[in-house]
């Protein structure tokens, strides 16, 4: 049995608005083993975020949580294998147990996530000193080694500084070390670089990675980049309107897409090498989940939808062990429809460049 | 569509500069840029945040009033006072695409009236049947439905009202949209769609752009000729083959090295070149344009450039 | 290559195999269904407190209009029993209603009668007089908190939009005149304009505009740098077409908020003047003057007081009500998800 750290199983939420009940959830399931880095992608709206907030207990108060399980595996202050329920956990032990402690989470943008009056500083022992219950001194001392950890020039200058006193790549920095400041087991980042130059954007990045393998922590990035996906993550759920629509590795969703939602998504990204004068794109926008979902929620903007997809939900169809979509396409009846000329050209040319399948390991 | 360089410039910028006081404190958001856009043509311009790309165009299309400099469009000088008709082509012919979805539309109007607003102002409708008429194509040329009329931006995704944004605009058959971040805040796929809906608006009425992005990813898809700008200076400026082929100017080239990839192999391998200003020794002040092929021009000192292409 | 790893209910055949692209798929046909105003309508629905006063509001609103009908007296009419060729005057009576009344003797010549809230010392009864004095008192903060809001919303949205030296200037003369205690204007237009109606409309309108104007023009700074009123003016708007077509539609929802919480201050404050003297003169009444007749005789007719109280009281609660319940439903939230 793979040592799984996190495991998000049916999860289905509903939504309380004026407008009516939003069923922004609708059965999702993501796995993560220890160590590794799965990124969760989607457009805005299809519902990305509010797993990950479910995970961490702060989910909005209008939420109805209808049915599933997040199981978080860690070991505790004494040694032990620890595995919960989150979700039948109170908001109170989520926050003095997980929260920050052992999940840390970091957001799009750092001004939201520091606080504009406190030092830098005193943001950083903060945390260690309520839950590591570490000395004032030596969490200081441990603030600083985290400010050097991350990049950061002359931490015992920017320990005095106020957040707007740091440019947006450093701020980010300083989230960072916040993150780690707990020895955390996962971490949670949430468009990590989207409000951020895109110069800087892979610096951030490669810290991420760099300190995810030095600490061993699982990644969980939430995120409509693929940019972002193709250069970090391990496994790779496309999710569409409260649901993951394929998953699979990263070498599959990015080689050898199944899902004509992820046909669209990758064709939509400029590639520096294909000089196509247009981008093969998914039409129209996502569905308004006030109204109850009927068969497959991206029929309407699928351009190889079958009269299936209008009846009713697809089932996962299993391409490989690591390997799921849920598209009727991928059923023996179903007319043998070719992944797009476009991207099927760039793929193949991409995996020229690389030699894919030699035995060759991202 | 093949841009005629040897047509007189749409628009042409020279010199501009915008400075911001503050206090006794002078932000030179804008120093000394010159560029110009010929008919048709689609003009990236690309720079981070504080680069002064947004304070251009809105210079240009004469939100702010420019320090110094002179902004010609149409062969009407458009800077300091303009008289009446010179006005009314610039409010007419020139158009903008804003940056935000979400603040770019008036909440308490209806689409259609957002769209027609144009007419409602220059009063270019015999009756309220052809008005209607109007927006309703502009609806169906920007991917919207009829029913749309009706409806509040709020009730829109971010994609849905950056159309509306674009149906707005061309309501007045303007020969220049200055498209200021229109993209930067959707989701990748929905970027592409709007995209594809420039281009083709373009190839039908003939129009120009000025793109303005911070990144180059999308530039590439769209541009015929791109500026790089960094805190407030064009620093590099050539047709898009000309700076994706041959990037000279270190921000450029740290610029280009930032495009992700589709490429899990090409993504993990790629190395963003950093640029710090601070710290490369490079003095904006000092600089002249330098005329390296074509329409490709780089700014710097004699010794840099030489530098900077013994290094390429 | 692939296999089902579950089935889902039988509804899918074999024929159901055949591509079925939506028609038109290029044209985007998605749009949320629920309009603004639909929202603000349902948030304050679901807010007891502001529903109970709303209904508060709507209640005293209708016994103001047809509360006097029902007593079947006039508010200056002195009620009076002609016995043996005198009139007998209906003076400081206690509440009754005729049937349920104990006559207290063959000399209680009223016993037929009801007056509800009991009569004042002159004999007018005093139901009338409370409904006839509420429709007053809010008719005047009504018209006064109306105007004031046209006035302070165009001077302060004028004032926002334009900046700089008219801004300054026009700030000035808000500072000035809010520095100005209310009691001061008042007892300086008492010397030159009767006491009345129109004293407390007046002393009103000089003072409440302010609060307005400031709340206009806070919206105005905050609206003025957002990118469709820039819109607007790439399109060539006039300086009358942002400020009072694009801007000002915007600010409603503050300002209405203000609105509901200005009106039990006018009604309070006309109360005050009519209690102080130089508000309503008799035999007209409002709230504030049928206040004043009860202070008067507390401690012998302490039931003369507690009606126009009563209603005072619950219109300014009423009203904070309403007001706190339209700010909760005007709030503009991004439904959390």
């Amino acid at each position: 049995m793979p040592d799984k750290i996190l495991e998000i199983k049916d999860l289905d939420i509903t939504f309380k608005t004026t407008a009516g009940p939003v069923h922004a959830i609708r059965g999702v399931n993501v796995d993560l083993e220890r160590g590794e880095t799965v990124a969760i992608v989607g457009e805005s709206g299809s519902g990305k975020s509010v797993v990950m907030k479910t995970a961490m207990g702060i989910l909005a108060g209008n939420a109805t949580i209808n049915g599933g399980e997040i199981i978080f595996r860690y070991t505790d202050d004494d040694g032990n294998a620890q595995e919960v329920d989150i979700l039948k956990k109170e908001k109170r032990w989520i926050r003095q147990n997980v929260n920050g402690r052992r999940i840390a989470m970091i957001f799009q943008d750092p001004m939201t996530s520091l606080d504009p009056t406190m030092t830098i500083g005193n943001q950083l022992i903060e945390g260690m000193i309520m839950h590591l219950n570490l000395p004032k001194d030596e969490a200081k001392q441990r603030a600083l080694e985290l400010l050097k950890e991350v990049g950061i020039s002359d931490p015992e200058k920017r320990y005095k500084q106020y957040p707007h006193q740091l440019s947006g790549g450093m701020r980010q920095r300083v989230v960072i070390a916040i993150a780690i400041s707990c020895y955390p087991d996962l971490l949670i980042c949430d468009e990590p670089t989207t409000a951020l130059d895109v110069t800087i954007q892979a610096r951030i990045l490669e810290l991420i990675k760099t300190i995810q393998k030095e600490h061993g922590i699982s990644v969980i990035y939430i995120t409509h980049d693929l940019g972002v996906v193709a250069k970090v993550a391990d496994y790779v759920n496309v999710m569409y309107a409260g649901r993951i629509v394929e998953v699979g590795n990263v070498e599959e969703i990015f080689y050898d897409p199944k899902h004509p939602y992820t046909w669209g998504l990758l064709s939509a990204m400029p590639d520096l090498n294909t000089n196509d004068d247009r981008l093969y794109t998914i039409p129209g926008s996502p569905p308004n989940l006030l109204h109850e979902v009927v068969g497959d929620a991206f029929a309407p903007r699928n351009q190889y939808a079958l009269k299936a997809d209008w009846k009713e939900q697809p089932p996962m169809f299993r391409v490989s062990d690591t390997h799921y979509a849920a598209t009727w396409l991928l059923d023996e009846r179903a007319p043998r429809i070719e992944i797009p000329e476009e991207l099927k050209n760039r793929i193949e040319r991409m995996k020229a460049d690389h030699e894919v399948g030699n035995g060759s390991r991202l | 569509m093949a841009v005629d360089y040897n047509a007189e410039p749409l628009l042409k910028v020279e010199k501009l500069k915008q400075y911001f006081k503050n206090g006794s404190f002078v932000v030179k958001a804008v120093d000394d840029v010159s560029f110009e856009i010929y008919p048709g043509e689609t003009y990236g311009l690309v720079g981070e945040s504080g680069s002064g790309k947004t304070t251009i165009g809105r210079d240009v299309i004469r939100l702010l009033d420019p320090t110094d400099g002179k902004v010609t469009f149409n062969g009407k000088d458009i800077t300091g006072k303009m008289d009446k008709s010179t006005n009314l082509e610039l409010r007419t012919r020139m158009q903008m695409i804003f940056q935000d979805p979400m603040a770019s539309l008036n909440p308490r109007k209806k689409i259609g009236d957002i769209i027609g607003e144009g007419l409602d102002i220059h009063h270019t409708y015999a009756s309220a049947d052809e008005r209607r008429e109007k927006i309703n194509t502009l609806l169906q040329k920007v991917g919207l439905a009829k029913e749309h009329y009706d409806r509040y931006p709020y009730q829109f995704s971010g994609g849905q009202r950056q159309r509306v944004g674009i149906a707005r605009a061309l309501i007045m058959n303007p020969d220049l949209i200055i498209a200021d971040e229109c993209i930067s805040a959707l989701d990748v796929s929905i970027q592409a769609q709007v995209v594809n809906l420039m281009k083709d608006i373009q190839e039908e009425t003939g129009c120009a752009y000025l793109f303005i992005a911070h990144d180059l990813s999308m530039v590439k898809y769209i541009s015929d000729r791109i500026g790089v700008l960094h805190l407030g200076r064009l620093l590099e400026t050539g047709t898009t083959e000309e700076i994706f082929a041959n990037p000279i100017h270190p921000y450029t080239v740290s610029l280009l090295s930032a495009i992700p990839s589709p490429d899990p192999y090409a993504e993990r391998a790629r190395k963003a070149v950093f640029y710090d200003y601070a710290t490369s020794g490079i003095d904006y002040g000092k600089g002249t344009l330098h005329h390296i092929s074509g329409r490709h021009y780089v700014y710097g000192t004699d010794e840099e450039l030489s530098d900077w292409m013994g290094y390429e | 290559m692939t296999e089902q790893i579950q089935n889902g209910t039988l509804t899918v055949t074999d024929d159901d195999f055949v591509l079925a692209v939506s028609e038109d798929l290029e044209t985007d046909r998605n749009y949320a269904s629920q309009g603004f105003w639909k929202g603000v309508f349902l948030r304050f629905k679901n807010n007891t407190r502001a529903m109970i006063g709303l209904y508060i509001i709507l209640l005293i609103m209708l016994l103001s209009i047809f509360g006097p009908m029902f007593s079947g007296y006039g508010y200056r009419e002195i009620v009076s029993v002609r016995v043996d060729g005198t009139d007998v005057v209906a003076k400081s009576l206690s509440p009754q209603i005729a049937g349920l009344h104990k006559s207290t003797g063959a000399d209680d010549v009223f016993a037929d009668k009801t007056f509800l809230f009991g009569t004042d010392t002159l004999g007018r009864d005093l139901w009338t007089r409370v409904w006839y004095g509420a429709r007053i008192s809010v008719m005047i903060a009504f018209v006064t908190i109306i105007t004031d809001m046209v006035i302070g919303m165009s001077y302060g949205l004028i004032s926002g939009y334009f900046g700089k030296t008219t801004d300054a200037i026009m700030q000035r003369i808000v500072e000035i005149s809010n520095s100005i205690p209310r009691l001061v204007i008042v007892g300086v237009l008492a010397t030159f304009m009767p006491k009345g109606v129109w004293l407390v409309i007046v002393a009103l309108l000089t003072t409440e505009w302010i609060g307005m104007s400031k709340i206009a023009r806070a919206e105005m700074l905050r609206i003025k740098g957002l990118e469709y009123i820039m819109a607007s003016r790439t399109l060539g708007a006039k300086n009358f077409r942002i400020i009072f077509s694009d801007v000002l539609p915007n600010t409603i929802g503050p300002v209405i908020t203000q609105v509901m919480f200005s009106i039990p201050i006018a009604i309070f404050t006309e109360a005050f003047l009519s209690f102080v003297g130089v508000g309503i003169v008799l035999p007209q009444c409002s709230i504030g003057s049928l206040i004043e007749d009860g202070f008067n005789n507390i401690t012998t007719l302490p039931y003369q007081i507690l009606p126009p109280i009563i209603v005072l009281a619950l219109l300014m609660l009423a009203f904070n009500f309403v007001g706190d319940g339209l700010r909760e439903a005007l709030a503009p939230r991004i439904e959390d998800m």
